[in-house]
Parts: C-alpha cells; structure tokens; sequence
C-alpha cells in the first residue's frame, strides 16, 4: 500500500435516491486493519453508501472523513474500487488489462505476483470476452491488488465466484486488513472472515 | 496519462474499434458523393471541400459516443475516475486518442480522396492543413458531447444533435480555407479555424469532466 489511513468515518449521513430517503442519520467508523461488512435487502442503500464513501455521489447531509479527506475527490483518491461491474475489456488481455490499471494507479505491485494471488496466470494472455463472470471478477480482485490503496471499497464481491475463488477473496481482504488497510463490503453473501457488520 | 492513451488507441486499432470503421464511412462518403454528381469536374472541385469536411464531421462522430459509454458501461469509467491523475487529464487523453485514431487518419486520406473530386494541388494541400488544424475541434467538441449524453438510453442519437450545431464554424472556416486557394483570395479562414480549434481544446477538458462527473454521481 502506498499510504495507510488511520480510519474511515461517517457521520449522520442522509441519503435521498429519486426521491426516496434511503437511509437517515447513517453514522459508522472503521479503524485501519478492519472489514466493514455493509447488508442489507436489494435497494436499501448498500451501493449508494459505497459510492458515497468513494465521492462519486453526495450526501443529501452528513459528513465523510476517509483519513484526514474529507472533500469527495481528495476521498477518490485514496480508494481501490470493486463495482457491480469488473472493469475488464473484451479486445484486453488479462495481463492488458492489469498492466494498464498498475500503470494508471502509479502502483508498484508487481502485475505476474497479482494474476498468481488470483489464480489467472494460465489465463493470462487470454482475450476479456472468452472470460468468464468469475473469472473477470477474480481480474477485478488482482486491479485491487494492484492499485495500492488504503481503502477498498466492494461491491459484492462475491458475486459470481466459485468456493475456490470466494476463498482467494476473502484471503486477499484478509491479508489486505492484516497490512492496515480498510475494506468496506457491501453483500448479501457470508464473506468468511473476521469483520465489523452495518445493517441498512 | 499516457496509459490511458496508449490503451484507448489500442482498444480503437484492434478488431471492433473504431478507427477502421470512421476510415471506411469517410472513403464511402467521398466516393459515393463525385458518382451521384457527374463528371463536372468544376463543379466538383468546388464541393469538394464542403463534402469532404461534412464526411470527415460525421466520420468522427462515429467514434464519438462510445468514448466514454464503453468505459462507463463495464465499470472502468469508475475505476479511471478513481486514479491519481485528475478527471480533466483523463478527458484530455481520450480526446487525444479518439483524434489520433480518427482525426489524424481521416486528414491523412483526405488528399487520395481530393483526387475524386478534380481537386487542384494547391487546393488540397489546403484541405490537408485545415483538416489537420480543425479536426482536434471535433473530438474536443465531440468529447463534450460524448461526457454529457453518457447515461442517457439512445444517447448517440441525441449527440450528434448537441454537437453538430457546435461544429458549424468548423465546417464553415475549413471549407472556407480551401475555396479561399480556389478563389485565390487571402486565407482568413485558416487562421479562424485555427483559433477555434485551439479554443475548444483548450476548454473541452473542463467541460468533459464536468460532465462526467455530472454522470458518475447519478
């Protein structure tokens, strides 16, 4: 990890969708070294508090601190990003496409080192569109690895993975944590390691 | 930002991009235009460089409404709005890659295509030069476009609809510059177009990122 944060904190956070309030007065704190593990029913608010954190959308009222960041795109930057989708192109590679994250990021991680931590090294010259839905979300995991950030932000990030690749994730967050970073996961599914819950 | 670039003119150049596909539309056009017209070669020389600037326009704009929409659409929009560079340096190298992959190559053919239309020496190395001046205007406008119609359903439809207004002055001054040589007259027009296009592509990145994250955060 480039930099560590000491902690990611929310406070009375109010978020209002369409209309819509999803949640009122949302306050958390997630020390470094911790999971945050966010659940709820479909369209409480999980993706929205995610991207919130990441300073893609605003709160209707509260404040978010990711360390001493407090403005959305100073927060942006200290995030490694998991979404609903897995960022991998059809016509890239997997090593492409990795190589491409590692060099936009700055990071130092070693692209060979991550595909390996993921299982993909015999899939790595491999085009996007022959992999598949696990196979690109174990991609989307190895770009985490790479970007060298302080806080990863998860979007189900089980979703679509075999036994073997929902142990290499909940592996990766565990060691992840085990170095200071924070993870926040937001999922409907049993992410089999250590962490603090956030019921919406 | 070179990274970004690189990728994006690979993505373009590979099978599926589409550099080739704004090629072929750009040659189509230029061909099909001299045949439907006739042998008036006079004639042809002065269309020519309305013809061939109206192509190359929409040329580009075939290109132009996946610029961002791929990227937003499988989630790298989200994770290359998330680096270290600012969001206005990422719209800065997609223009630059979409002019490089589609721009730059239409100027290039432009004088193979001149010769359909009978188009003195002097007057298509005058395509040639406008071309090469206003074509960045297009992606830099076309981004703009691109930023603000990203998650609107059918959005390329609506885009050309935003941008080709915008454009005008573009097609106006670059096929102006060419029949100003035609003409023999003095070559204003060139200069118009010149600072045209280094205005829109001094300001398109601002625009596009703001447009941008208009649409990340809806």
């Amino acid at each position: 990890m480039a930099a560590s944060i000491k902690s990611v904190e929310a406070n009375a956070l109010t978020v209002i969708r369409g209309g819509r309030v999803l949640f009122r007065d949302l306050s958390f704190r997630v020390e470094a070294g911790k999971a945050l593990c966010v659940e709820g029913a479909n369209g409480v608010g999980k993706t929205s508090l995610l991207r919130m954190l990441g300073g893609f959308l605003d709160p209707a009222s509260g404040t978010i601190r990711i360390g001493d960041a407090e403005d959305a795109e100073e927060r942006g930057k200290l995030v490694g990003w998991l979404g609903h989708h897995d960022a991998v192109k059809a016509q890239m590679s997997v090593r492409e496409t990795l190589s491409f994250f590692a060099r936009l990021y700055r990071g130092d991680g070693d692209v060979e080192a991550a595909m390996d931590a993921v299982g993909l090294t015999r899939l790595a010259d491999l085009p996007g569109q022959y992999l598949s839905a696990g196979q690109k979300k174990r991609v989307a995991l190895a770009r985490l690895k790479l970007c060298g950030r302080p806080l990863w932000l998860m979007d189900e990030p089980l979703a679509s993975l075999d036994a073997a690749g929902k142990t290499i994730a909940a592996d990766l967050i565990t060691a992840y944590c085990a170095r200071g970073g924070i993870a926040v996961v937001a999922t409907h599914e049993l992410l089999g390691i250590a962490c603090e819950r956030l019921v919406l | 930002m070179s990274a970004l670039l690189l990728r994006d003119i690979r993505l373009a150049t590979r099978a599926g991009g589409s550099a080739m596909l704004a090629l072929a539309f750009f040659a189509a056009v230029a061909t099909l235009v001299p045949l439907g017209v006739g042998a008036d070669l006079k004639l042809l020389a002065r269309i020519a460089a309305g013809v061939l600037w109206v192509a190359a326009v929409l040329a580009s704009l075939l290109a132009l409404d996946r610029l961002f929409q791929a990227d937003f659409e499988d989630g790298s929009l989200d994770v290359i709005a998330l680096a270290p560079q600012a969001l206005e340096t990422t719209a800065f190298a997609k223009t630059a890659a979409h002019w490089l992959t589609t721009g730059l190559p239409l100027t290039i053919l432009s004088p193979l295509l001149a010769v359909l239309f009978g188009l003195p020496e002097n007057a298509t190395a005058a395509l040639f030069v406008s071309l090469l001046v206003g074509t960045p205007a297009v992606s830099a406008i076309g981004a703009v476009g691109a930023g603000l119609t990203l998650s609107i359903r059918r959005g390329g439809l609506i885009l050309p609809l935003i941008v080709l207004p915008l454009l005008s002055p573009a097609v106006i001054f670059g096929a102006g510059a060419v029949l100003a040589v035609l003409d023999g007259l003095s070559n204003g027009a060139l200069l118009l177009l010149a600072a045209f296009s280094f205005f829109a592509c001094v300001l398109s990145p601002f625009a596009t990122a703001a447009a941008l994250r208009l649409n990340l955060g809806s």
